[in-house]
């Protein structure tokens, strides 16, 4: 068997205008794996945790996984790793698409941008030949136009992540995207990158992805295969209808939040469904890099009021510029999903701040005279509307552009804000999926459903069914699921093969791969030692654990309609266990004995 | 019947499987850029395009080559380069129209698909959609005629 082969660190000093190249801490990628464990020990030691998340002293760092450019689930993820401006935690944010495996194949797993260009600028990485280009020519293009200005100029294979116009203009909720339709969608992440000058990265790479043991890799992949094609989600449900498919089945549970959070019924769901969708607007479906599910949706909208094309509405961007804005037109929900891509936004977060900002008005606390127009919900214009004002940072937009907490804020009501740590949930109410809620309270990154899907086994049976409204278990399975995640974004996978697969396919990958010879539970036990760190920044950067909670609403406010009705988020009963699971104290601090069992101490 | 490796682009969700397998196999890397067989994703035209040696019956690789280090297997109708015979002059390069014979800087020595020397084509293996299958020369083309004589039957009656 042969070592582990590991690419390059590139470190870019934005101020100084140089770039370098490192070795990578090799004792660090073995306790990490890479991506976004990698990364965050990178992150940890290099930056203080009170950084000002929007100066010059935060750093942006993009890292690949040791399974990141090969084959054998869906195996072409990346992370972005930062300092979050809109939660001030640690933020990382995952995508797909080609931009990653190049990245590889060009030779570097980690990136690490420091300090600030004094002007607009992109990197240009052709194998070993790196420099920053001047990006005047870019600046104020959409996220696709960029891209195609790249490729003309720099080199026509090259693959992009950048910035668009709502990370130039401080747009709290700026995502970064890359081959023009996958996003590192949240946290604000791009609103970092557009602060360091840094419009986007271009990359050629014309080497290879050598594994350790190949003749193990290539069987570990057919099996992984094996359970992808006999599994219903991946093998069905994902390439037929997409993410979307989704829209139905959370509806029908009773669990979709509509109207901000006030109902968890949308009478609209059908119309703005993955069926519906494949009726309409889809053209076909589209993988990422090395993936044999191929959920994307590329889709064409032309009727009399909105034009476009792209990839999506995925599930959640449907929800939030759909149920929770009470919108049902999914021509209106399209256009909004084109405009946050183009733009550079996070759709979750966009949706769900105009979904506040449309409660806001309901409750008379915003004018029409303000805003320049009504917003009710339900109004799918208005919602495309203040999406493009919040996109250019304009009139009421620049208010929407700060993401709910500090939109809500502002008017004396921050518990209308349906956030988490100041990240805005997204499409699966916490009063209906227990292990939800208590994985929403608790996540590293505020309210998200990707640092532990147990949507998984509370609605789709998966690996095995639970009740999503017992509580029994669910800090367990929460604390199992994320560690779990942990290591999958660490390691260059999609979280959506984790459906089929499971941490002995995984396990097994990482060995092949590396040359290691892990065990099952020295993976979690990477995964945990992850978690821990990410607890550990987000302590010391003032997080208090009194923020693992959840907003009045979900904890007090009875679900008011359908199967679910009478129901809240039973939090208090959960957090104790999950804490006691965790080896923290009964405040939520991770014990110094916990810390020293992982190496974090 | 000579098998070869069909393509049917409608069924192919652009996701490189058939580049990572190829080179995986054959340069011992996950190496895209240096796959036999070429997957190009046309995202904003929502179309995927995958191409490799068709094998000629005429093969202007073999015509051109100076060294007759090129052959056609009679049976299998492989068209394969004897590395031994190969003096890397590039010629074969310059020769075949559809750019599906390369020169490896490494080996440095031409190289193109050889559907896997008698083993089961690796692209087919790993191709998740059945986009590319390996078959003998008149199985798709006969699956085609036949949607399209369906497509005439149902159609009948409606004039």
């Amino acid at each position: 068997m042969g070592k582990r082969s590991i690419g390059k660190l590139l470190r870019v000093n934005l101020t100084a205008g140089t770039c370098t190249v490192e070795k990578i801490n090799e004792a660090w990628a073995k306790d990490y794996i890479g991506g976004r464990g990698l990364a965050s020990k990178y992150l940890c030691d290099e930056v203080a945790p009170t950084v000002d998340p929007t100066g010059p002293d935060n750093k942006l760092i993009f890292a690949v996984g040791p399974l990141t450019g090969t084959y054998g689930a869906a195996n072409g993820r990346y992370m972005v790793v930062t300092k979050s401006p809109l939660t001030g935690t640690i933020a990382s944010s995952n995508s797909g698409g080609y931009f990653p495996s190049e990245l590889r194949y060009a030779g570097y797993d980690l990136i690490i941008f420091e300090g600030k260009s004094p002007y607009p600028v992109y990197l240009q990485i052709h194998n070993q030949n790196v420099k920053l280009a001047d990006a005047a020519f870019l600046w104020g293009k959409s996220t696709a136009q960029t891209e195609d200005l790249i490729r003309q100029k720099f080199h026509g294979d090259a693959k992009v992540a950048c910035i668009g116009p709502a990370g130039e203009n401080g747009v709290h909720f700026a995502n970064i995207m890359n081959d023009k339709h996958r996003a590192a969608g949240r946290s604000g992440v791009g609103l970092v990158m557009g602060i360091k000058n840094l419009k986007a990265v271009a990359v050629r790479g014309n080497g290879g992805v050598k594994i350790a043991d190949p003749i193990a890799y290539r069987a570990a992949a057919l099996d992984s295969y094996g359970l992808l094609k006999a599994n219903p989600v991946t093998s069905q449900g994902l390439p037929a209808l997409g993410t979307p498919v989704l829209v139905n089945i959370i509806n029908q549970s009773g669990a979709m939040p509509t109207n901000n959070f006030q109902f968890d019924t949308f009478d609209g769901a059908e119309d703005i469904s993955g069926e519906k969708l494949v009726e309409t607007y889809l053209k076909r479906n589209k993988s990422c890099m090395g993936c044999v599910i191929g959920c994307g949706r590329v889709t064409k909208l032309s009727n009399d009021k909105y034009q476009g094309s792209g990839e999506g509405p995925e599930y959640e961007t449907i929800w939030a510029l759909g149920a929770a804005c009470g919108v049902r037109d999914l021509a209106a929900v399209t256009k909004a999903n084109y405009l946050c891509n183009e733009y550079g936004m996070d759709t979750i977060t966009a949706g769900s701040t105009v979904a506040c900002a449309m409660e806001l008005f309901e409750k008379g606390l915003i004018s029409e005279q303000e805003v320049g127009m009504p917003i009710p919900f339900g109004d799918g214009d208005a919602m495309v509307k203040l999406i493009e004002l919040a996109g250019k940072n304009e009139g009421f937009g620049k208010k929407i552009a700060l993401g709910s907490y500090r939109l809500a804020e502002s008017y004396g009501v921050p518990e209308l804000s349906m956030t988490v740590k100041k990240l805005e949930f997204p499409a699966y109410d916490g009063r209906g999926l227990q292990g939800m809620a208590l994985q929403y309270a608790t996540s590293n990154r505020g309210a998200c459903h990707v640092r532990g899907y147990l949507v998984s086994p509370e609605i789709l049976g998966l690996p095995e069914k639970l009740d999503p409204q017992t509580i029994e278990g669910k800090a367990s399975w929460t604390k199992i699921f994320q560690d779990f995640t942990a290591v999958v974004d660490s390691a260059g996978i999609c979280l959506f093969t984790t459906f089929g697969i499971g941490a002995p396919q995984v396990t097994r990958f990482y060995n092949a791969a590396t040359g290691t010879n892990c065990t099952d539970e020295e993976i979690m036990q990477i995964g945990e030692r992850i978690w821990n760190l990410e607890r550990k920044f987000n302590l010391k950067a003032g997080i208090d654990p009194a923020q693992d909670t959840l907003p009045k609403r979900l904890l007090s406010e009875p679900i008011a309609d359908g199967p679910l009705k009478g129901a809240v988020a039973r939090l208090p009963e959960m957090l104790p266990e999950y804490y006691q699971l965790r080896g923290w104290s009964a405040k939520g601090i991770p014990t110094a004995e916990k810390l020293k069992s992982l190496g974090l101490s | 019947m000579q098998k070869q490796i069909r393509i049917e682009p409608a069924k192919c969700i652009g996701c490189k499987s058939c580049e990572l397998a190829c080179s995986f196999k054959h340069r011992g890397e996950f190496a895209p850029s240096r796959s036999r067989i070429v997957n190009e994703v046309f995202v904003d035209e929502a179309k995927f395009i995958t191409v490799t040696c068709m094998q000629c019956d005429e093969p202007w690789c073999l015509k051109a080559c100076p060294k007759g280090a090129i052959d056609k297997d009679a049976v299998s109708g492989v068209v394969t380069v004897d590395e031994v015979k190969c003096v890397g002059c590039r010629t074969c390069v310059s020769a075949c129209p559809f750019g599906m014979i390369t020169y490896q800087a490494d080996s440095r020595k031409a190289d193109k698909c050889n559907l896997c020397g008698g083993d089961f084509p690796e692209c087919v293996t790993f191709c998740p959609t059945h986009c590319l299958t390996f078959s003998e020369e008149d199985k798709p083309l006969r699956e085609k005629v036949l949607r399209f004589v369906n497509t005439m039957k149902n159609g009948q009656g409606e004039v």
